[in-house]
């Protein structure tokens, strides 16, 4: 596109949102930007059920004896909050919405390298989402998230086929996106665009697809064994027959210790754009950045034995489970060092992505440290099943994965709708969701240490203080959340323009036009450069 | 939109990338089953160490002359599909139908074996869990976890067979139609690589099943 074209208002010009109107040019749309919208709108509606039920669980816990309902619903609360947020929403979040609309565009490509199915992984989410939809509200689920057995195959009377049934649907569209990501980017690289000049937020996907395909299709299986032994009332973890529920164990957590990863890694990616445009400066270490995303993703497979250290597996596979553990830290610190070392002498502007980005690295941080004190085996018997595992991986889950969500949100949402939102509220929404996330969690590493076990619903009086400041974090946290909701929304119809690079940022995201036309590019870029060339473009831009 | 006669999509520059693209998906998908199937085999294979002698009983119980000839048949289909392949990429219609036709008759052969001469055979006896499982013999409990691991597994494997015929009664209508040439023969590649996978895997069950212990 000639950049004139492109400096046209966003009425007059054809770009993926205008040129076809109408539900049906939704719903059987190919476009990976359309379907990338799509899931943001439903992850969006999951996130808000899986909020509704955190709500609920905080309320209960303002008084020791359980203020609000039964501790049979309080399971079904807690079950439902961890089922939907944990599948429904982070899993998809920065992969199918980001990445989706990201990854061809960032590549040079028109499209992914399979529309169609991509559009399918949207379909078998949704059936997958609703299914599960339709366990909560048929009655519920009591089992957690993790369905172990023999409670789920034997004892729980509420609604387990129908939620695994729904997260074994959609773990297929995990699948099939992990499938096209990997083969978009192996195949479909703009001239010029050598693995090395990829934007980081590429390798991590790319180690997120790999999580996706080799991960998902053992839970898949898992969850088909217990669904045979609900029916038939046999199977092979069944102890009568010489079977072991620890063998369920380690085949879930040998996909979701592996999908914690799955909810990190997009988010590190997403930091490592953000900090690099907002600094000003060129990634400090590119390639331990790359590879740290890969080496995650591969030690990620071999830690799934720290969630079972009391659950009666060997001491000797503690051990070893215990020193990888301690190994995946590595990586990760690599990245959290090369991104503190980009901020160094950076010309810093602090936007509201940055915010996210800053506040990213800080909660990641204290999540990824307090996974250290978990994976050693004396501490964990300690500490185990109480508040301090709920506050540890929520440092991970929402600190980590939800704050480089929005960040990217925020960042690429110019190149989304076109438009800017209001920059002073969001960067309010952005401080209040950090005050509101540490006031909710960091007391619940104190309450963990002091010995409150998780999934109660009531709990000894002496505890009763660090949870009402929990809770009242927890609303604060939740009015952080509905601020950016009300802006993103106002500013897709009345939020000033954006232009192709509000940001000044390096990425050929960035030079096409915002939003972009249906195929994305004019014609296919060429790439001459290596990533992130800040200095160049500050001299540009003092010329200019 | 791209027409009818266009063999290359949209979002391919040419013939050879999409050809790259949909080998590396389907290859990818293939990694994706491995793992699928890899969860029963990782479990058979603990369970099997713990109750040797259990496992062995009722590996005996079942037919392994059927397996064996069952074992014959895919091989033989896996020819024919390769054959398919050949034909395809050069162009011969004919052959294509012909061999798309010996391959789906093959698979249909094993399906029939498998279902109604071991499956039904096997329920009658009382061999199948959860249904109608009466053996009562040494090892009862083990032997009973054996079957469990026998039908999910050969279950989950006729499946994959069954969603195979599907697809090649699409390929062959497709062919009958003279919709593949030199030029676009990609889904019948596609194919037999997925036939070829589900082939392996029984050359992989039907030792583990069939032939514990000394038997001959």
């Amino acid at each position: 596109m000639s950049s004139a074209e492109a400096e046209l208002p966003i009425e007059s010009r054809v770009h993926y949102l205008n040129a076809d109107y109408g539900i049906k040019s939704w719903l059987l749309t190919t476009d990976h930007k359309r379907i990338g919208l799509m899931y943001l709108v439903s992850i969006t509606f999951f996130f808000c059920f899986g909020g509704v039920a955190a709500t609920l669980m905080r309320l209960n816990l303002l008084e020791p004896q359980g203020l609000l309902v039964e501790p049979e619903t309080y399971n079904k609360l807690f079950s439902m909050h961890g089922i939907i947020m944990v599948f429904f929403f982070l899993i998809p979040s920065i992969p199918a919405v980001l990445g989706n609309f990201l990854i061809p565009m960032m590549i040079g490509a028109r499209d992914v390298a399979f529309p169609r199915l991509n559009l399918l992984s949207w379909y078998v989410f949704m059936t997958g989402g609703l299914l599960t939809l339709y366990a909560v509200i048929a009655g519920g689920v009591d089992t957690g998230w993790t369905f172990y057995t023999p409670l789920s195959t034997q004892y729980s009377n509420t609604h387990v086929m129908a939620a695994a049934a729904g997260i074994f649907i959609a773990g297929f569209s995990s699948i099939l996106t992990g499938m096209n990501f990997v083969v978009t980017i192996h195949k479909m690289r703009a001239p010029g665009l050598s693995w090395f000049r990829l934007p980081l937020f590429i390798w991590a996907m790319y180690a997120t697809s790999i999580i996706f395909i080799l991960g998902t299709p053992v839970i898949a299986i898992s969850l088909v064994l217990i669904a045979l032994e609900r029916w038939f009332h046999v199977g092979i973890f069944d102890p009568a027959l010489g079977g072991d529920p620890i063998l369920f164990q380690h085949m879930f957590w040998f996909y979701s210790h592996p999908a914690v990863y799955v909810m990190i890694l997009p988010s590190m990616g997403v930091v490592s754009e953000l900090i690099t445009t907002f600094s000003r400066k060129k990634i400090f270490g590119y390639h331990f950045i790359a590879f740290s995303s890969i080496a995650i993703a591969a030690i990620g497979f071999l830690v799934w034995g720290h969630h079972m250290f009391v659950s009666g597996q060997s001491i000797y596979a503690g051990l070893v489970f215990s020193a990888l553990s301690f190994a995946v830290a590595i990586p990760s610190a690599v990245k959290v060092f090369n991104w503190t070392a980009t901020l160094y002498k950076g010309s810093i502007s602090y936007d509201a992505p940055m915010l996210y980005a800053l506040g990213f690295i800080g909660l990641f941080t204290i999540g990824g440290l307090t996974g250290l004190y978990l994976s050693t085996l004396a501490i964990d018997q300690h500490v185990h099943a109480t508040y301090f595992v709920v506050a540890h991986f929520h440092y991970i889950m929402v600190g980590g994965a939800v704050m480089g969500y929005l960040g990217g949100i925020h960042y690429w949402w110019p190149k989304i709708s076109g438009r800017m939102y209001p920059d002073g509220w969001a960067r309010v929404a952005a401080i209040i969701i950090f005050v509101g996330f540490n006031l909710t969690f960091f007391p619940q590493f104190i309450l963990g240490y002091l010995g409150m076990p998780r999934r109660y619903a009531v709990y000894p009086a002496e505890y009763h203080t660090l949870n009402v400041v929990s809770t009242a974090g927890a609303s604060i946290l939740g009015l952080g959340y509905v601020i950016p909701l009300i802006y993103l929304i106002w500013s897709m119809r009345y939020g000033r323009e954006a232009g192709p690079n509000p940001w000044h940022a390096t990425g050929l995201e960035w030079t096409t036009a915002s939003p972009p036309p249906p195929h994305n590019f004019e014609e296919t870029p060429v790439v001459t450069e290596e990533p992130y060339s800040y200095d160049r473009l500050a001299e540009e831009i003092q010329v200019a | 939109m791209h027409n009818s006669n266009s063999v290359v999509a949209e979002q391919f520059d040419d013939r050879i990338q999409q050809h790259e693209a949909s080998n590396l998906g389907m290859w990818i998908f293939l990694a994706t089953e491995i793992m699928f199937f890899g969860g029963l085999f990782t479990g058979y294979t603990i369970y099997r160490n713990l109750y040797t002698s259990g496992f062995e009983t009722a590996s005996h119980l079942l037919n392994a002359k059927l397996g064996a000839f069952n074992t014959a048949v895919l091989i033989c289909s896996s020819l024919t599909m390769a054959l398919a392949v050949h034909a395809a990429q050069t162009g011969k219609r004919k052959k294509l139908i012909a061999y798309l036709l010996s391959t789906m008759s093959l698979g249909l052969v094993f399906i029939y074996i498998k279902f109604i001469l071991e499956w039904h055979h096997d329920y009658l006896e009382g061999l199948a869990p959860g249904l109608h499982f009466t053996y009562a013999g040494p090892h009862a409990r083990h032997v009973e976890l054996f079957f469990c691991f026998y039908f999910v597994m050969t279950g989950v494997h006729a499946l994959h067979m069954i969603v195979g015929e599907g697809v090649l009664a699409v390929l062959l209508v497709m062919a009958w139609r003279g919709r593949f040439s030199t030029e676009k023969y990609n889904p019948i590649e596609m194919m037999g690589l997925y036939w070829h996978f589900v082939d392996i895997v029984w050359i992989f069950l039907f030792p583990l099943l069939y032939l514990l212990g000394a038997r001959f």
